[in-house]
């Protein structure tokens, strides 16, 4: 008898396994979006202490300020936790679309919101809270001495840019078109973090990241502006889920980040408004 | 080799919430592969696996894995006959060493290699001043190839010659054979089996390296854009293709593993 228990066991243990990541959270769908029914607009409001779990899905530009954000909320916010995951946005939407289980979301541009809005897991319409432009990010020293955009095309300038594929790639792309200055990367990266990575290690010269990126890259690497950024300005939307577990906590997370101490803390990091 | 006799299932004498549990395990690595095969968009299979930087992707991995495993033999060869038959102090320590890849995370390979190869590396600072520059070049992805896959090359081979002794390289050098014509004649032959085993698995790993080539070669198209990451590239913005190329890499990796292991029992 105990074999058969042992084995049942094992056998469901594994199938929940399975089972459990492929099913797709399609929440309830017939709840209406209403962000101030309760007064949740104002962010100071007496919330009963109950012990309750926010998740943030953001893209991995906002990891600094949002990390700072998520702790404002705490403390404005007893007994709440804010579960921070920061990965870049595509990867975000196709992990949400599979079913992972995020309240809030917030992305570097708005195709990628625009992904999930088009899948019906967004309540309501998205609101854009910050930009970023390009910027030009060379090693300490600027080895190769860029000082502009067209600098990029140098030769013997190793330039290293996000992929196509990507929102920082396709900022890049649009500059590219509207300049008609075509580089010649060593490398297309699928993260601007692997652009940034390359760039602060000396292996590349120069490397096309975010203005914000440069900001919390610090002394590795030095930050060189260029008028032809203005061309491709990337906004971010932060947005509700149609699965979120407490709809109105994470409208008060989200107009924190829309409101005056969040846009402080994006400005000092380097996001323009949107 | 002796000829394996048809069986028909038995148990075995195993008990039978064992092969339960193994089925489960099976089904663990079974299921999801079968499942990528359901995702795939069939009708626009042939378009989105010949398209020209999905070709130039395959083609770049099918060149690079097949040079980085001659590179695997070349080198491998003789490291594991130095760790198979010689005796000397730190012996366990350098094998432990050359192993390290199988166990650490490629990524940390990729940082470690721009280390040593990066342009303000240990040796790539001064292959540089000569004029030599190996990141974001198709020698670095060779490179980072060969670093993952050679324990396995290592690993098999050595085992390969412990199992086969060395008796009767013993008996040829009495017989006046030199060292070298007891290798070439002898050990080589004896443990041919061993070697085309750890070549194909070297191969194979060859084939899916992705974090170490990423970090130390980057990625563009036709140069260092092998096929893992033109998977993980084009899963951003079309995730068909990416599934599409992903079946190829499971198909490569399948046939693989047949012939080396189909044929005949695992030790």
């Amino acid at each position: 008898m105990r074999k058969v228990v042992l084995s049942a066991l094992a056998v469901v243990g594994a199938v929940s396994l399975l089972a459990g990541c492929a099913s797709p959270s399609t929440g309830s769908g017939n709840e209406a979006w209403s962000g101030n029914e309760t007064g949740s607009g104002n962010g100071s409001s007496e919330t009963p202490v109950v012990d309750q779990t926010l998740t943030v899905f953001a893209a991995a530009s906002l990891k600094s300020t949002f990390t700072e954000l998520a702790s404002e909320f705490e403390k404005s916010h007893p007994g709440v936790t804010v579960s921070l995951t920061f990965a870049g946005s595509a990867d975000l939407v196709s992990q949400i679309i599979e079913g992972a289980p995020a309240d809030v979301v917030a992305f570097a541009d708005e195709k990628n919101m625009a992904k999930l809005s088009d899948a019906k897991l967004i309540r309501g319409t998205p609101q854009l809270f910050a930009s970023n432009t390009l910027e030009i990010a060379v090693p300490r020293g600027n080895p190769a001495d860029i000082t502009s955009f067209q600098d990029l095309t140098k030769p013997d300038a190793k330039v290293v840019i996000c992929a196509e594929q990507v929102p920082c790639g396709s900022a890049t792309t649009k500059i590219e078109q509207a300049t008609g200055i075509t580089l010649s990367p060593v490398s297309e990266e699928s993260a601007v973090t692997d652009v940034l990575g390359k760039v602060s290690s000396g292996e590349a010269d120069a490397g096309l990241v975010y203005v914000t990126d440069v900001e919390a890259a610090g002394d590795a690497v030095e930050g060189i502006t260029f008028p032809e950024a203005a061309g491709a300005v990337n906004k971010y939307p932060v947005g509700v889920t149609v699965g979120a577990a407490q709809p109105e906590l994470a409208a008060e997370f989200a107009t924190l980040i829309a409101g005056a101490e969040g846009q402080t803390i994006l400005a000092s990091a380097g996001f323009a408004k949107p | 080799m002796s000829e394996r006799v048809r069986q028909r299932s038995t148990l075995g004498g195993i008990p039978a919430w064992v092969a339960v549990v193994a089925a489960v395990g099976a089904l663990l690595i079974v299921v999801p592969i079968v499942s990528l095969a359901t995702r795939v968009d069939w009708p626009n299979f042939a378009v989105l696996v010949t398209s020209p930087s999905s070709l130039a992707a395959l083609a770049l991995s099918l060149r690079t894995s097949v040079a980085s495993t001659a590179l695997c033999v070349l080198l491998g060869v003789p490291l594991a006959l130095v760790l198979a038959r010689t005796s000397f102090p730190g012996k366990r320590i350098l094998r432990a060493l050359i192993l390290l890849p199988l166990v650490l995370p490629p990524v940390v390979g990729g940082i470690a290699l721009l280390a040593a190869f990066g342009r303000r590396g240990l040796l790539g600072s001064s292959l540089e001043t000569m004029g030599v520059s190996i990141a974001f070049s198709t020698v670095a992805v060779v490179l980072a190839q060969t670093f993952v896959a050679l324990p396995f090359l290592v690993l098999s081979l050595e085992a390969a010659l412990r199992a086969a002794g060395s008796r009767y390289e013993a008996v040829a050098s009495t017989l006046g054979a030199s060292p070298s014509s007891v290798f070439r004649r002898v050990t080589l032959p004896l443990v041919l089996p061993g070697l085309v085993t750890g070549a194909v698995l070297a191969f194979a790993r060859a084939l899916g390296e992705f974090g170490a080539t990423l970090t130390f070669a980057g990625s563009l198209e036709g140069v260092t854009r092998t096929l893992p990451l033109e998977i993980y590239l084009q899963r951003e913005t079309d995730p068909d293709a990416a599934v599409a190329l992903a079946l190829v890499l499971v198909v490569v990796a399948v046939v693989v593993m047949i012939v080396t292991y189909g044929r005949r029992e695992i030790r």
